[in-house]
């Protein structure tokens, strides 16, 4: 059995990276990378390391054109005759996968969060993270696009052999007219720690306690949807049922209700720690830890005793 | 009076302005967010006992509004497609009450995405649309797949995650997600675009539409022969958290220090 995994290099290799190729390489098989964006050879062997034979890469590809892109994954597919292509569930999966099922006519397991159960079915988010379906593949290839932070890279070996790509490309079809990137930021799906906060927190203004305590974590920020909605934050802050879908290792929310589909959103979190003057606030029913408290008072606090025990531990 | 108003409109045909879209929009059901979510038969199949179904909110909000915008500014015409069974038609109504013109039900259950994008693709193949719009994901199963899977079925360009869409002529202007930040792009019709948020504004219908929904054509197709490529065995239920721990709000060096050796965290 042969498995094929995709990345994006074109900012190096990212934990996602790392995840997916140790992920296969738990398949079992011979695992080999087909990498887009980047060229730096060096970089791309240490894939070995986490399950790798072989990294094939074409820096000339984007991501940009789906259809593009979906014709070479399918070309090294069918060269090395792949049973099993695996992404990182991110925006660019959501777009080639799909495409790519249809071409191989792949079963395509979206989301999965676990290695295959013994029958071969996998475990996947279903109703927005508010319960768990296991999906069995029917037809002899498979898809399966892993949710990012579900599974710990592995190292488990050494440095691969890495060539490039040869062979033609049709032409994209999509034409870029810019691409806007935020400095720095850490993407939010594939965050570990996540500060997050809502209504409760009466203004933009005060968003700074919130990035404060982010910076000294080294936390991604989120928000509930009320407050995108009113242009508090930007919108890919919006975590929920309609935001973002996100299973870091830490939630800290504050000044947020928890309602339902909040909470669809962020359940997945394997820690919630809950900011909140009201008692009976819903969050605290989902919460490992929770602090009954006036966010614009325990925030500052809690920023001060991270920096603190940060300054202690290193 | 009654014919020579009729002969005028046939007479306006000809000069339509050229930019009229044919735009196919995908509308799929999810059970109203705040359901309550449960398992029956050996936790094989969803509990539908008291779930109340809404318009998937993607499809709604997103791609089914820009899509009458679109249609307002340029010309038009708005269809729905629904793979889905008899009692979908409550949903479709719905959405051809906030403005689409018709609506096209295929006579099956979505069992699979593969299964449900290429019913639509076969449909939509035959009948020329310049744009197929589908929301960003369904909001039960979350795939992000159908989109994608018919734009590969017909062959046609795919861009998803729009927040933005634009047209003039046969050029499409479009603002997406892309990993980490936002990126600009143009793509010719005919194009499979899908919809995410920022795209429109939530439309509430009104009286007038509900009554007009009524009357519009809704038609009834069967579905083509096809295989699914992947089933749900079984469903689970997250394990029920154990009490939360209440932290005095003065003593975050506690809460820091259970993060760390008991939660192992940070
Ligand atoms: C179809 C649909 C989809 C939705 N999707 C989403 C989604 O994806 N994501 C999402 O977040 N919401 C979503 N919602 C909205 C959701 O129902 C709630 O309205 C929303 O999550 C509430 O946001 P909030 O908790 O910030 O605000 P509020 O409900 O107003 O809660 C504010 C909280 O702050 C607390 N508070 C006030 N002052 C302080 C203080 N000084 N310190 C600490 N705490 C304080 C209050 O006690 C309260 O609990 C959706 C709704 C619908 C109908
Ligand atoms: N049964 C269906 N009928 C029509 N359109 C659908 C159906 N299921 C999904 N779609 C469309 O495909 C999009 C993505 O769905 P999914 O791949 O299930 O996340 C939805 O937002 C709809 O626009």
């Amino acid at each position: 059995m042969s498995t094929l995994v995709y990345i994006n290099s074109n900012n190096g290799l990212n934990k996602a990276a790392l995840e997916v190729v140790t992920y296969s390489k738990n398949l079992g098989g011979n695992v080999t990378v087909i990498a887009t964006g980047s060229s730096n050879q060096e970089l791309l062997a240490t894939l070995g390391q986490y399950g790798a034979s072989k990294v094939i890469f074409e820096a000339s590809v984007t991501a940009d054109d789906a259809q593009q892109l979906t014709e070479l994954i399918a070309t090294v597919a069918q060269a090395e005759n792949a049973a099993t292509i695996v992404f990182s569930h991110d925006v660019v999966a959501k777009a080639i996968a799909p495409r790519l099922s249809v071409k191989l006519k792949a079963g395509l397991v979206s989301g999965a969060i676990e290695a295959p159960n013994a029958d071969g079915s996998i475990k996947v988010n279903v109703f927005s993270g508010k319960a768990f379906g296991s999906v069995k593949v029917t037809s002899d290839k498979k898809i399966i696009s892993l949710l990012p932070n579900s599974i710990q890279p592995s190292i488990s070996g050494s440095n691969c052999s890495v060539e490039a790509f040869n062979g033609t490309l049709t032409t994209s079809k999509i034409k870029v007219i810019s691409t806007k990137k935020p400095e720095g930021a850490i993407p939010l799906p594939e965050a570990e720690l996540v500060v997050s906060a809502g209504r409760g927190l009466k203004g933009p203004e005060n968003w700074g306690m919130v990035e404060d305590l982010a910076a000294a974590l080294g936390a991604a920020t989120a928000c509930s949807r009320p407050v995108a909605d009113i242009g508090w934050r930007p919108h890919h802050e919006h975590v929920g049922q309609t935001g973002v879908a996100i299973r870091p290792n830490l939630y800290i929310a504050a000044g947020i209700s928890g309602a339902i589909q909040h909470l669809a959103g962020v359940n997945g979190s394997k820690v919630i720690v809950v900011i909140n003057t009201d008692a009976e606030a819903p969050f605290f029913k989902a919460a490992d830890y929770g602090i009954i408290g006036d966010a614009f008072e325990v925030l500052p606090k809690l920023t001060a005793a991270v920096k603190k025990f940060k300054a202690e531990n290193h | 009076m009654n014919i020579l108003v009729g002969i005028f409109v046939l007479n306006l045909q000809p000069i339509e302005k050229k930019s009229k879209m044919k735009i196919l929009v995908c509308i799929s059901k999810s059970p109203d967010t705040t359901s309550k979510i449960a398992f029956t038969d050996n936790n094989t199949k969803f509990d539908e006992n008291g779930v109340q179904y809404i318009v998937n909110p993607y499809d709604e909000w997103y791609a089914l509004v820009r899509a009458l915008e679109l249609k307002e500014t340029i010309g038009g015409n708005v269809t729905i497609v629904t793979v889905g069974n008899a009692a979908d038609e409550a949903i479709i109504r719905k959405a051809l009450a906030i403005g689409a013109d018709e609506a096209v039900r295929i006579d099956a259950d979505p069992t699979d995405a593969y299964y449900t994008a290429m019913q639509i693709a076969d449909y939509a193949k035959s009948n020329g649309f310049d744009l197929v719009l589908t929301g960003k994901e369904t909001i039960n199963y979350n795939g992000s797949q159908v989109g994608g899977m018919i734009a590969e079925a017909m062959d046609l360009p795919f861009v998803s995650l729009a927040t933005k869409l634009d047209a003039a002529g046969t050029t499409l202007t479009l603002e997406r997600e892309i990993v980490g930040g936002v990126q600009v792009v143009e793509v010719q019709t005919p194009a499979v675009i899908s919809c995410a948020k920022g795209m429109a504004e939530q439309r509430i219908p009104n009286m007038r539409g509900i009554m007009a929904a009524r009357t519009k054509p809704l038609q009834v197709i069967a579905p083509v022969a096809v295989e699914t490529l992947t089933t749900y065995t079984t469903y689970t239920m997250p394990n029920a958290k154990s009490a939360c721990k209440l932290i005095d709000p003065s003593n975050m060096d506690e809460l820091v220090e259970l993060l760390h050796n008991e939660a192992k965290v940070i």
